[in-house]
């Protein structure tokens, strides 16, 4: 561990001292856990009949897998589209004309600034008004998360690119690329490995985020699993655990890809 | 306009609600991130693996869940009554909620500030005399706070939009209103979108400016 | 090579991405729901699958409840079998675009006529007609009907009128929770932190027979809805047959049977069938 200079290696005495706060403190979180328990038990939280469909293969061939599907697909598609909108306002913000680099900003300081349930809402509620017809939820969620999530990433792309030494820029200039080359070729590809932790949690965000979906009846996890379960067993509680637990293991699957692709580049 | 225009009072008044959930939750973010941030590089593994598991969890949970854990969960079912009336109790509710999860999040930048701070200066701290708590308080979190204001600007930014999600408890703040206008003026969608647009680019993009400042001025020179 | 592979990634999905989103649904040539249910013997049909009693998603992936029942019997007097039906989840916020856009051909979905509605879509029944009422715990004797609501907790459902109007009308003290979901608001109740939930009396009737002994229904409405089957606005033909469908069920006694079968067991007195309004 890095942070083991904040303290010296403990002598016997202090060896016993953490041995007894160890002991302290574990009582202490066992015993809030305890509280927990015993209150949801109070409820019936824990009675069997809430748990158990969780368990059956129809419940989850019904409410969960689709859930999944309507979660993951949105979140796949937010996330190209993110990424393409990124690169495209990354691009632009770089621009040596201040004609594109100004628009640019607005716009990415805009979406940056607008919460994602907004945007959601307007496309949802907007596009009859706005090009005459009422678009699909899944096309309104997709709609938010990546103009969201791509200014964000568009931000992340620049710094990434703003960071890479002057000489890389000087060599590809001097190679005789162009332009569009030095940033295609030889800027964006370095700039997007550098920048691979943050533009993975930038992901686990649209992830999770997908989830606002519900808001307009979108068939995804929280609603159709959360919802429909619960709607068949009223097992709120047990049933939000379980999709609470999906989401982590998604998450950290997730974070620890990005950790093997971080090393192996 | 004219939606905007009439509804003007109303609309204030959730955007009022916006700023003081991002207030009180900012605050408490704050103080408990800085917690568990002290609990993950403490002397006892059963500090560091409690907060560990804690940010884990939270960090990887939609909010959406989250408030609705802290609605149903401690509201419902651990019959925890933060007030006799619902809309104060939905309010703090709403507050457990987001400073829980926004902790996770000021606790990880504040622990990658503390690995910008150099080494020599707990060893320093330590050759001084100063004990955990000490060097932790008085030496590294200080200057740890200084590396990461920028991060915490994002984060701060993050929590007022996220506000917007503490409908899942009942907390009616501009994104509740701006649905039920767009409900009864359904043919001023677009003005209204504009408008509540506005009041948070209004409220979130002088906090990027501050934070860019302060982060300028506030830098470790090395 | 890192960079080309990864644009070439990007152009790919980006493709096939627009492409999914612009294919869609073949355009449908059937003018009416009646040819199309005559012709294709298939019916698309939006239905609400969170509403036990009424519409209900169960884990073997089909529907039950006395919307799914008027549904299919309507569709079975326009010539579709049950195989033929298709059920496609609404929520409030999506019937009319639903029906709009053609993603179904009819809602069945506790749809309450309205004018502002009939703006948008045109409605067939009302095949039933729902009162406000309220949700109590069983073992609460005091809460006799929304003038007593003052001082008490009322849950509804947010972006709903009716608690607004339990507010405005008859307690002016009463505290309003909304919640996302009904099932949110009967566990609060359950649990004992909040009094009441106010809806539609046969929607409170589905959670009372899911709840028995545990929860019941006031049984004095306070309003009226009559909830409709919802089509295409022009679809003058498809409203005909369906009210026909319809008066056919009421006097088969099909009707009765299944709001019976139901909602029953909460002892919710079954009324009359309601008078159709054909326009």
């Amino acid at each position: 561990m890095s942070y083991a200079n904040l303290y010296e290696a403990p002598g016997p005495r202090g060896v016993r001292r953490n041995r007894l706060l160890t002991v302290v403190v574990a009582a202490a979180l066992l015993a809030v856990a305890a509280f927990v328990y015993v209150r949801f038990d109070d409820k019936g939280q824990w009675a069997a009949e809430k748990w158990t469909p969780l368990l059956r293969g129809d419940v989850w061939a019904t409410f969960i897998l689709p859930g999944l599907a309507g979660t993951l697909s949105a979140a796949v598609a937010g996330v190209v589209l993110a990424a393409l909108f990124g690169i495209v306002f990354a691009v632009a913000r770089l621009s040596e004309h201040r004609w594109i680099r100004l628009p640019a900003a607005a716009v990415v300081e805009f979406f940056r600034s607008v919460p994602l349930l907004l945007l959601i809402f307007f496309a949802f509620f907007g596009s009859y008004v706005l090009i005459g017809v009422n678009i699909s939820a899944f096309a309104a969620v997709v709609f938010g998360l990546t103009l969201y999530n791509g200014s964000v990433i568009a931000e992340i792309l620049r710094a990434g690119v703003l960071s890479l030494p002057k000489g890389q820029r000087e060599a590809a200039y001097a190679v005789g690329m162009r332009k569009g080359q030095v940033l295609r070729l030889v800027l964006l590809p370095q700039a997007v490995k550098a920048m691979l932790p943050a533009l993975v949690s930038q992901f686990i965000v649209l992830l999770k985020d997908s989830a606002l979906g519900l808001i307009v009846g979108y068939d995804e996890l929280v609603d159709r699993g959360l919802n429909g379960i619960a709607a068949n067993f009223s097992n709120v509680i047990p049933a939000a655990i379980l999709i609470a637990g999906i989401f982590i293991v998604i998450n950290l699957a997730l974070d620890r890809l990005a950790h093997r692709l971080g090393q192996s580049s | 306009m004219e939606a905007l225009l009439t509804e003007g009072g109303t609309i204030l008044a959730a955007f009022w609600m916006t700023v003081r959930l991002t207030a009180v939750s900012a605050l408490g973010s704050l103080v408990l991130g800085t917690v568990l941030t002290a609990m993950r590089v403490a002397p006892l593994g059963a500090l560091r693996t409690a907060a560990t598991a804690y940010v884990t969890v939270l960090r990887n949970t939609p909010l959406t869940l989250v408030l609705l854990f802290t609605g149903l969960g401690i509201g419902a079912n651990l019959g925890l009554e933060l007030s006799d009336d619902i809309a104060t109790n939905n309010f703090w509710l709403a507050v457990i909620g987001l400073t829980a999860y926004t902790s996770a999040f000021v606790c990880e930048a504040l622990r990658s500030g503390l690995n910008t701070v150099s080494v020599g200066q707990a060893e320093a701290a330590r050759s001084l005399g100063l004990g955990f708590v000490r060097t932790l308080a008085l030496i590294t979190l200080p200057q740890a706070f200084r590396a990461v204001v920028a991060p915490l600007g994002s984060i701060l930014i993050a929590l007022t939009k996220n506000t917007t999600i503490a409908l899942v408890v009942g907390v009616s703040e501009a994104s509740v209103r701006m649905r039920e206008l767009i409900e009864t003026y359904g043919d001023q969608v677009i003005e209204i979108f504009l408008g509540f647009a506005a009041g948070f680019v209004l409220l979130c993009l002088p906090m990027g400016l501050l934070f860019g400042w302060l982060s300028r001025r506030m830098a470790v020179a090395r | 090579m890192f960079g080309r592979s990864l644009y070439a990634v990007f152009a790919v999905a980006a493709l096939s991405l627009t492409a999914t989103a612009c294919g869609g649904q073949a355009a449908a040539s059937n003018a009416s729901i009646v040819d199309k249910a005559k012709n294709d013997k298939k019916l698309v049909i939006g239905v609400k699958a969170d509403q036990p009693g009424l519409g209900l998603r169960t884990p073997d992936g089909s529907f039950t409840g006395f919307d799914i029942e008027v549904a299919k019997y309507v569709a079975k007097q326009l010539g579709v079998e049950p195989s033929g039906i298709t059920f496609k989840e609404t929520v409030s916020a999506n019937r009319e675009a639903f029906i709009e856009q053609g993603q179904v051909d009819m809602v069945v979905a506790t749809y309450s006529i309205t004018d502002a509605r009939k703006q948008k879509v045109s409605f067939a029944g009302p095949y039933f007609v729902a009162g406000q009422d309220l949700l109590v715990r069983a073992d609460d004797a005091a809460l006799t009907g929304p003038e007593a609501l003052n001082g008490k907790k009322l849950c509804s459902v947010a972006g709903s009128t009716p608690a607004q109007k339990v507010k405005t009308e008859y307690a002016k003290e009463a505290q309003l929770q909304e919640e996302r979901t009904y099932s949110s608001c009967v566990d609060r109740v359950l649990g004992g932190q909040l009094d009441a939930l106010t809806t539609d009396n046969v929607i409170l009737a589905g959670y009372a027979a899911q709840h028995p002994g545990k929860l019941k229904v006031v049984g004095k409405p306070f309003s009226t809805e009559k909830y409709g089957i919802g089509l295409k606005k022009d679809d003058t033909a498809g409203r005909k047959a369906i009210n026909d469908a319809l008066e056919k069920m009421f006097a088969d006694g099909s009707w009765t049977k299944a709001l019976q079968a139901s909602v029953g067991a909460s002892g919710f007195a079954v009324p009359q069938a309601p008078q159709l309004e054909r326009y």
